[in-house]
């Protein structure tokens, strides 16, 4: 069934009777060519570009929840290409790209809104920083565009500009960045996968992976035994346990970060901003709550849930940087359990069993990069070579020392 | 979230900073091959489950503790001192 | 309408406040729900999606509808519950969402558009032309989206942040939460006693019934009496206990001064974080609406909210009123009401077995299957059978049965039970560790059961506090709670679900029909439970529906996860004390006067304030300052407090081999009275921090470190010394707090030193040596940040400011004077010393040069990692200097003359720049590609921010006085 607005029209007519389900319910085969173990954003786009770019469309995708339930379905729904070293420019730079043609692709409205994403600064040396970072995401061929601090108010009028501890003195714009509706994004992938004959199987969860003589030959699940020729781990927030199975030990420690949004509001915040002094980020959804979030609470973690401490100081630094916010009432709070990798980047690539693929380690910015991360994974999984975009994302780089750390804060997990 | 310091009694996670695992505390000795630096650094076994992990009492006595800690509950059993124990 | 003689209000207190425009009258006492009830205005709002005209539904924080904006002075307040807000004399308040008048909302168009906007329509649509998405359609859905509105203007209202300790912390005070407070604060343990509203009683003031044999009030006035007379008992009214976190800690708020007038100092709202070790949640049960064919007209209320604004208000909310309801409890309304003369039009009952006997009439086994009155209820349709009937009512009181209010027992993960006697979810034991749910919240719905498992719950926390308490427990109703379950009444039209979101059965039905069957993906999908009152009223049906179309029974199905806070919390709150200055610490030196005494605008250096340049008059930029106060340095002599560098004092015999393991080169060799620079690795082999460290005596050294990594290296140090050399003979402490430290520098310096000295020393370079200065003992260091002589003085602080002033008003004897960060800078761009911008995390020793400082004969941290293949070698960039004659920028990035510039032809970047008065060029520091082997190479840097292009010289990054004459002077 495709999707329009003439569709929405004559199915409203008809008492929207004629929907169909946007994917099957279909049991696990014996064997597939492709298994992918992680219904979220990376399982899912994997999927599709598997089926769309490979032609590979004998593939499951196994879920021990409901599709999109990991990460994907709890962020800040930001979207962006403002990574400065060579590595993660091109990645997120193609990420991008990907995103601005994702509607007509999937024929799924995931609500893509370049509203323009300013990173305040607040010193000389940030925005020396920053100026690197930008000039990067140029030379990248993206955009991006240093605003003093007259040129932040025309754009931000409401921040606080007289009395705030950290004074702004302007702000990195990145014109196409944005954010985007997050379920729509892991069932508009669902939804294309399985047109495309993969199969989603839900509350299937993955309790064993079979190798024989440094192969991969298959999983066990709850729902029985599955061969496959290929098996890619795409399970952010649950790497480690996942990829013990297969006897790795991964780079990566997990934590919580934790995510807030108010009650609706009539629109007041058109970009998202970040303020430079404090971890806080924040838009406006189209629903009209305000999405904000700021650090990691620290400790390692799989609650999916976290403390005031971290609340508290998130809520200051809005306070701080934007106190027109204060009556917006907080709705709700949640915590996602992210994969904290040395360098704060990710890891595509390989592993030591023939076979095996490893999509993790996104830290906290793993939303943008679920279009680049499957169309690189599948790359990677139907071809055995890395995509030239994805590259410098290997497992061994800090065996080796050939770190991508965007923040300078070395070899702590939780400080990415 | 509050830990209870073996020297400054219970307090809130707010005095508290944090490292990392236990792992840390396990330096490879002098001319060990690089595979145990990586090792050391960067991999983890990051259990869902009970786990020891290094926290700072900073805003306190500037002791380094080893909590025993379950990362899924956030249930706590345990604090030392990490000088106590490595002598 | 009021009615006489009944409710709480206070009758002698009338207060006038306004909506809409319109001045209306009511009571101490009244919500303004109440008070607009009272004044016979229904229609208080328009909802999410449809706009659909809406009243008051409920008499409690969990109201969907009834959601208003309270205008103040400055700022404006949005989606503020009708029903929690206390009017007061002055109180301004208007409808929201709506465009146009309440009345005649232009958006209620969408209400007709609704076939075309059912559950996910815009996943679906608005994709084609892709420009037209942000050009027009989210603009669109943006501006009718959304409730309230913000003022857009700084909110200046006061807020409050606390924390409160407690032995036993008892949420709510209805018959379950009093019993508890009374048993436990009897028994001497510290209670904290928490309400939601500003009334003590819960649904005990809403309904009339007998405890003890007394009036229900009574026996709440006498409880409350004698809690507010126990010492060790703190009755926390207006305050919601909003979260359940780790280790005993639950957040609450406090309306302090919402129900009052602003005046200034009284907060509106004060955050709490209580920490008790045991909790008693007795938070009741929030009834349920039941879904049916415009079941959400102004009029139609919860039945329990009918209760209250008769009871508790003296308040009914129609002359005919009708009663849909499936338990024996929500009969007493009826009777209630008829007693106070209301007409009861009649009472529809869809169990077929209830009893039909009522002093009006009664329709068993009958179902509402329908409602008319477009901006208020004027009758309903109700279904016997395969009969319709009409009844004329202005009011119907529905309920479904009701919700325990488990919210904090699944806040820490805890999943609900379904119960199917109560057919509700009822709490898991132990989901919170310390808390125990009591009374209705744990499925316990008649009086008497609230009463004794309060008392028991208390008793068992105050025996596990080693006290001991005998309190009995009065006689109350205990009528069994009976109930058929009803979520939704069959019909073709649309039935609302969640009211504040616009979510009907249709909804529901359309996600399962679309594959959306987890109970996530249609909550997701269809946005139920998503608004204000997240699912309170909606949850347990939409799962109920939803269990129905995918023909699962509602366990299976589960329940979404309720999350903090339990009701809204406003960011202003949570965020208390972050407003302006408030958000981080401020440091001053104790120059700080001194320097703003000559205008220095003062920038913040992390949590520091230092100044920036010290102008004189006819300086009319900062540049012509900055290059005044270089060529004084570089001529005279120049002042700059330095005290924000990190001090570190080390002693013990093994002072000197700690150093040597937490620096790359070696310590214990350093003579006593000399200084050395130090470099210092992180475990991973890149750049922690730089600095010089002093020898003071044999056993005695004094670290110094950067401004930005004083807190790190320090944390870093105690790791080092506890985790892998703690019996070594080693102790240290932070002293940066207590020295207040000058660089003098220039070729003056010495000159300048001198004269403060009661012994004037003869001090090499990189010596130290203890002075006396007026009788105070202090340090004085040869050491240089500038390329010139330079010492640093060291005094006790709280000499700091006296040194300061006089070493100025001396230093301007000899032509010289202060400097500030902006000269200080170029003096050391000038001499390719590096800072954080350069060792910014990502470089190695060998990147900046100083490879040869990590010592081959000792271990020490970092040293191994830094030997990784990817951590040194030609690809890596290296420090450079860069020189040229136009401007040019720090974040620029470097080429090849000639290249194409982009990512794959990318050089190397800048960290540093200056325009150098004492080489007449522009200077910079940055990192290039094998750097070292290109000096004297041509670079092209490109700032396409700043739109700069410059060929720049390739140099050592020693600019000035490369061979350090000046230095060693």
């Amino acid at each position: 069934m495709r999707y329009s607005g003439l569709k929405v029209i004559t199915e409203g007519l008809f008492g929207n009777k004629g929907w169909t389900p946007a994917w099957r319910d279909p049991a696990p085969k014996a064997e597939y060519d492709v298994v992918i173990i992680g219904g979220g954003g990376h399982g899912l786009s994997t999927a599709y570009y598997l089926a769309k770019n490979h032609g590979i469309t004998n593939v499951a995708v196994l879920e021990k929840g409901y599709l999109g339930g990991g990460n994907v379905g709890r962020n800040t729904t930001i979207v962006r290409a403002n990574y400065f070293l060579p590595g993660n420019s091109e990645f997120y730079s193609h990420s991008l790209k990907l995103w601005e043609g994702l509607e007509a692709d999937l024929n799924y409205n995931v609500m893509h809104s370049q509203r323009g994403l300013i990173n305040l600064f607040h010193s000389d040396g940030q925005r020396d920083a920053f100026a690197r970072r930008g000039n990067a995401m140029i030379n990248q061929g993206d955009d991006a565009i240093l605003l003093d601090r007259e040129g932040v108010r025309e754009h931000l009028p409401y921040l606080d500009f007289e009395q705030t501890r950290f004074p702004i003195y302007g702000g990195l714009l990145h014109p196409r960045g944005g954010s985007a509706r997050h379920d729509a994004v892991a069932w508009g992938y669902a939804r294309g996968a399985d047109k495309r004959g993969v199969d989603l199987i839900q509350n299937c969860e993955v309790t064993g992976i079979d190798i024989e003589n440094g192969v991969v030959r298959g999983v066990q699940t709850t729902r029985g035994a599955i061969r496959a020729k290929k098996v890619g781990i795409v399970v952010a927030g649950r790497s480690s346990q996942v990829a013990a199975m297969a006897g790795m030990r991964l780079p990566i420690e997990s934590h919580v970060l934790q995510a807030f949004v108010t009650e609706g509001l009539k629109p007041v915040i058109n970009h998202v901003v970040s303020f430079g002094m404090g971890h806080f980020y924040i838009s406006q959804s189209d629903k009209g709550g305000l999405v904000f979030g700021g650090d990691l609470d620290f400790y390692a973690s799989y609650a999916a849930r976290g403390n005031l401490p971290m609340v508290e100081h998130v809520m200051e630094a809005g306070m701080t940087l934007m106190p027109m916010i204060g009556r917006a009432k907080v709705l709700r709070s949640w915590g996602g359990i992210m994969d904290m990798s040395p360098d704060g980047s990710p890891v595509i690539d390989k592993t030591h069993v023939d076979g095996l693929f490893l999509d993790c380690g996104w830290n906290y910015g793993g939303f943008k990069a679920v279009p680049a991360s499957g169309w690189c994974m599948a790359h990677l999984m139907a071809t055995g070579e890395p995509h030239e975009v994805a590259r410098k994302f290997r497992l061994d780089r800090f065996a080796t020392g050939h770190l991508l750390d965007e923040e300078g804060t070395g070899s702590q997990h939780n400080l990415h | 979230m509050r830990l209870t310091c073996p020297l400054c009694g219970e307090r809130d996670r707010r005095e508290f900073y944090y490292y990392g695992a236990e792992d840390f505390l396990h330096r490879p000795g002098e001319g060990a091959p690089l595979s145990d630096w990586d090792n050391y650094l960067h991999l983890r076994d990051n259990p869902a489950g009970v786990t020891k992990d290094l926290w700072y009492h900073e805003a306190g006595c500037a002791q380094w503790l080893l909590v025993t800690r379950n990362t899924v509950t956030h249930e706590i059993t345990g604090v030392e001192l990490v000088a106590e124990r490595a002598k | 309408m009021r009615i006489d003689g009944k409710g709480l209000v206070d009758r002698t207190k009338p207060v006038r406040f306004r909506f809409d425009g319109k001045d209306y009258a009511g009571y101490k006492g009244d919500t303004l729900a109440s008070a607009l009830l009272a004044n016979d205005v229904r229609l208080v709002g328009r909802s999410f999606k449809y706009h659909r005209p809406r009243g008051v539904l409920t008499a409690g924080s969990e109201e969907p509808n009834a959601l208003v904006e309270v205008v103040g002075a400055q700022n404006q307040t949005p989606n503020v519950r009708a029903t929690v807000q206390e009017v007061f004399e002055g109180l301004v308040t208007q409808s929201q969402n709506r465009l146009g008048s309440l009345k005649y909302d232009l958006l209620a168009v969408n209400d007709y558009l609704s076939p075309f906007l059912s559950a996910g329509f815009y996943y679906k649509t608005f994709m084609w032309p892709r420009a037209f998405w942000e050009g027009l359609y989210e603009p669109i859905i943006r501006r009718a989206a959304g409730l309230g509105s913000l003022s857009g203007k700084h909110d200046e209202g006061t807020y409050e942040k606390a924390f409160a300790f407690c032995d036993v912390l008892v949420i709510g005070s209805g018959p379950a939460g009093l019993m508890a407070a009374l048993t436990a604060g009897r028994a001497g343990a510290d209670v904290i006693l928490c309400e939601e509203s500003h009334a003590l009683g819960g649904r005990l003031l809403s309904d009339s019934q007998t405890i003890g044999g007394m009036a229900a009030g009574d026996w709440v006035a006498q409880v409350v009496a004698e809690l507010q007379a126990l010492p060790n008992v703190r009755i926390m009214a207006r305050t919601t206990v909003t979260g359940a976190y780790d280790n005993g800690t639950y957040g609450a708020l406090e309306r302090v001064g919402l129900h009052k007038p602003a005046r200034p100092n009284l907060p509106r709202e004060c955050f709490w974080r209580i920490v008790a070790k045991h909790a008693v949640l007795a938070s009741g049960a929030l009834e349920r609406p039941v879904a049916f064919e415009n079941n959400d007209r102004p009029g139609i209320m919860m039945a329990s909210g009918v209760r209250t604004y008769l009871n508790r208000y003296g308040v009914v909310p129609g002359k005919r009123v009708t009663l849909f309801a499936n338990t024996d409890q929500a009969r007493g309304v009826a009777r209630e009401l008829m007693a106070a003369g209301v007409t009861v039009a009649a009472i529809i009952d869809p169990r077929p077995d209830a009893s039909a006997v009522e002093d009006c009439p009664v329709h068993v086994g009958a179902e509402v299957v329908g409602s008319r009155g477009r901006l208020g209820l004027s009758g309903i349709q109700v279904r016997k059978g395969s009969e319709v009937i009409e009844i004329e009512t202005d009011c119907l009181a529905m309920s479904g049965g009701w919700n325990p209010t488990i919210h904090l027992t699944c806040h820490m993960n805890g999943r609900p039970r379904w119960d199917e006697e109560l057919a509700a979810f009822v709490p898991m034991e132990g989901a919170v560790p310390g808390l125990v749910a009591v009374g209705a919240a744990n499925g316990s719905m008649s009086t008497h059961g609230a009463l004794a498992t309060g008392h028991a719950a208390a008793v068992k926390a105050v025996e596990a506090l080693g006290r001991k308490v005998s309190v009995p427990v009065p006689e109350a109703e205990d009528a069994p709670y009976r109930l058929k379950a009803l979520w939704s009444v069959e019909g073709k039209g649309r039935a609302w679900l969640d009211f504040a979101n616009d979510v009907t059965t249709k909804d529901v039905k359309l996600a399962a029909q679309e594959g959306y069957r987890s109970v996530e993906h249609m909550k997701r999908y269809t946005t139920q439970g998503m608004a204000p009152d997240q699912g309170k009223n909606s949850n347990v049906s939409a799962l109920a529906v939803l269990a129905d179309a995918t023909g699962r029974g509602i366990a299976e199905t589960g329940v979404t996860t309720f999350r903090p806070p339990y009701t809204p919390v406003s960011i202003a709150a949570l965020g208390a004390g972050g407003r302006a200055e408030g958000f981080a610490p401020q440091r001053f030196l104790t120059s700080d006067q001194a320097s703003r005494d000559r205008h220095a605008p003062m920038i913040e250096a992390g949590l520091w304030y230092r100044p920036s340049y010290f102008p004189k008059p006819g300086e009319a930029t900062w540049r012509e300052a900055c290059d005044r106060e270089v060529d004084m340095v570089r001529q005279a002599v120049g002042v700059a407090d330095v005290s924000t560098l990190g001090k570190i004092d080390i002693q013990g015999k093994d002072a000197g081999r700690f150093l040597d393991f937490v620096y790359t080169n070696t310590f214990s060799t350093l003579p006593v009275g000399r200084v050395r620079y130090g470099l210092m690795l992180r475990e991973d082999g890149l750049v922690l921090d730089d600095g010089t460290s002093a020898r003071l005596g044999e056993n005695h050294y004094l670290m110094t470190t950067t401004t930005a990594a004083a807190g790190l290296v320090m944390r870093h140090l105690d790791f080092v010394q506890q985790a892998f050399c703690a019996d070594w003979q080693v102790r240290f402490i932070s002293v940066t707090e207590s020295w207040a430290q000058f660089a003098v520098a220039g070729p003056k310096a010495r000159a300048l030193v001198n004269s403060f000295l009661e012994e004037p020393v003869e001090l090499p370079f990189m010596g130290v040596a203890p002075v006396r200065i007026g009788g105070v003992d202090g340090r004085l260091f040869r050491i240089s940040f500038s390329g010139e002589e330079g010492y640093e003085l060291a005094v006790p602080t709280r000499y700091g400011e006296a040194l300061f002033r006089d070493l100025l008003a001396r230093a301007e004897t000899m032509g010289g004077g202060p400097y500030g960060m902006e000269a200080l800078n170029v003096l050391r761009i000038e001499k390719g010393f590096i800072t954080h911008a350069e060792i910014h995390g990502r470089v190695t020793a060998y990147d900046i040069g100083m490879e040869k400082m990590v010592s081959a004969k000792k271990d020490c941290i970092g040293k191994a990692a830094a030997t990784r293949p990817g951590m040194w070698g030609p690809e890596r960039e290296q420090l450079v200097g860069l020189k040229a004659q136009a401007p040019i920028s720090a974040g620029a990035h470097l080429f090849m003359p000639g290249a194409e510039v982009h990512r794959e032809t990318d050089q190397g970047y800048v960290t540093s720049v200056c325009w150098s008065p004492t080489l007449g060029a522009f200077l910079g520091l940055g990192f290039l590609k094998d750097g070292r082997a290109r000096m004297g190479e041509k670079i092209r840097l490109v700032d396409h921010l700043r739109g700069l292009d410059v060929i720049c010289e390739v140099m050592n990054p020693v600019f000035h006085d490369p061979e350090g004459e000046k230095l060693r002077a």
